[in-house]
């Protein structure tokens, strides 16, 4: 890094040290992190990276009432805030953001609410545990699925118009020869399947399928003596709003989508017009809508008309999900490194449904249940 | 919504036990910062908005709105499906999830918008769920 080019303006322990019973695990990095601002004379509206260790940077983000553009959840043992302190300065030299709270909170003797995990610390004491799970939902297709209705009501948008997302991207996984499922499927198939979360059926679900993928990056300057036409990296953008899908700020948009595509697209300092191939987590029918919205190439509402003209599909002007996406072409349970796949290969020239001349794609993905969101944009042109 | 098995039971945290207690006593309780007014959930013992630690705890009013759902059609522990997982838009501003009782759980009877009002359901010993139904006129 640039030595000096990043300071500490705001440091604190949590209120008490010592026997804190009264206060859970996730709450000692609230009262640290509260004590913190204080000292810096800072609110959660002037924090805008947040870092931690051992507890979801998305539960404090929500806890906290913060809107990062950059989230760091290394886990390393004892020494992860070293790590933190180290990736936040890049990431502020970088430009990815400019205050960063490190938070750190361990309920070490009177183990209250200790657990951890994405949706947050705690076990069976976590926010979601006691303010989702009593309501019986069944993993992602009973929670990810709640605001679409609200959508559909806001904007007048049909279960037809939401099964033909799934139906246009089964005709692009026909092209692939590595898709789960090929075969054509119409809106009536989607909408006789199997009903799994009223108004999801099955088609309108991703895969559940094995697999895995991985990457490679390096300086740009060195890229050229590598034996596959490189990919390069114009712009990137991320995002955390909330490990509960019941306290999503608007059930019509996700906050995370629209902050983590916002600052892709001013890093890269591209317009809409000049995207070739698009990529978004579909790990159900309604997140193309939601993507294509947020990331602005739709007005609020419109997206489900975009993809029934068929701008998304093959021969449309902005080709979305060429692999057959979730709904068709796999889904382990992570999928964004199929996405970020998809978009490498769709820049090397050698994807299996290749969009011509593609010069720029866009991977954009979800974590959680609309809790996170990651943008990444790339080239092909030096 | 019968229930033929115990469905999953939350274990109170120091920050949540106020709110728990109040169910318990057939209330249900929000937080509100004392500097902006600001009502919020879920409970924390600070505002999330100007990030005050001055917030009292208060009485709402038990009124809410369908804000959205699904039904859930496939099997599990506590429920008999199919069954509506909604989240309800409640007076005082915040939202949260529940199930509708007193109430087909079909496309048709949850229409969104629908006032409702709370009741309590004994998940437990220590816990009583809030859960909604549609309001009496």
């Amino acid at each position: 890094m640039k030595p000096k080019s990043v300071a500490i303006v705001g440091a604190a322990e949590t209120t008490e040290l010592g026997k804190i019973p009264n206060l859970s695990q996730t709450q000692l990095h609230c009262d640290a992190a509260l004590n913190t601002m204080k000292d810096a004379g800072l609110g959660p509206g002037d924090i805008d990276g947040i870092a931690t260790a051992g507890e979801s940077p998305t539960n404090l983000a929500m806890l906290l009432g913060i809107t990062p553009t950059w989230v760091d959840g290394t886990s390393v043992g004892g020494c992860s805030f070293m790590l933190h302190v180290r990736h936040a300065a890049a990431a502020i030299n970088e430009g990815l953001c400019n205050t960063v709270l490190i938070t750190h909170g361990e309920s070490g003797k009177s183990r209250v609410g200790r657990g951890g995990g994405m949706r947050g610390g705690g076990g069976g004491s976590s926010l979601p545990a006691q303010f989702e799970m009593p309501y019986g939902p069944a993993g992602p297709p009973t929670l990810f699925t709640i605001p679409v209705l609200r959508y559909m009501k806001t904007y007048g948008i049909t279960e037809q118009q939401l099964a033909m997302v799934s139906v246009i991207q089964r005709e692009w996984a026909a092209k692939n020869p590595r898709a789960s499922y090929r075969d054509p499927i119409t809106v009536d198939d989607v909408l006789g399947s199997n009903m799994i979360a009223y108004p999801f059926r099955k088609l309108m679900c991703c895969l559940v399928t094995d697999g895995g993928g991985a990457l490679i990056l390096t300086r740009a300057d060195r890229a050229k003596d590598f034996p596959h036409k490189p990919v390069y990296i114009m712009g990137t953008g991320e995002s955390v709003e909330t490990p509960m899908v019941s306290q999503m700020e608007d059930f019509t948009s996700s906050k995370a989508f629209r902050v983590s595509g916002k600052k892709a697209f001013d890093e890269a300092g591209i317009s809409h017009g000049d995207v070739d191939h698009l990529m978004i987590y579909d790990a159900f029918a309604h997140l193309p809508l939601y993507g294509l919205e947020d990331l602005g190439f739709c007005k609020p509402g419109e997206a489900a008309g975009f993809i029934g003209d068929r701008n998304t599909a093959i021969g449309g002007k902005l080709p979305l999900n060429t692999n057959g996406g979730g709904l068709s072409y796999m889904h382990s349970g992570m999928y964004g490194m199929y996405a970020l796949q998809e978009s490498v290969r769709q820049m090397r020239g050698i994807a299996p449904a290749q969009v011509p001349d593609a010069k720029i794609s866009i991977a954009h993905g979800v974590g959680g249940m609309f809790a996170a969101s990651g943008t990444v944009i790339m080239t092909n042109e030096a | 919504m019968p229930r033929e098995f115990k469905r999953f039971a939350p274990t109170p945290s120091p920050e949540t036990q106020h709110y728990w207690d109040g169910c318990k006593e057939g209330e249900l309780r929000l937080q509100r910062c004392d500097q902006c007014e600001h009502t919020y959930f879920p409970p924390r013992p600070f505002c999330p908005k100007c990030a005050s630690r001055e917030v009292s705890i208060y009485k709402a009013s038990g009124k809410a709105t369908l804000w959205s759902y699904v039904i859930h059609h496939r099997p599990m522990p506590g429920f008999k499906p199919p069954y509506a997982i909604a989240v309800v838009q409640l007076q005082e501003g915040p939202r949260m999830m529940t199930n509708i009782v007193e109430c087909e759980q079909t496309p048709e009877a949850l229409q969104l918008d629908m006032p409702l009002e709370v009741r309590f359901e004994s998940v437990s010993d220590d816990i009583n769920l809030p859960v909604f139904a549609p309001a009496q006129k």
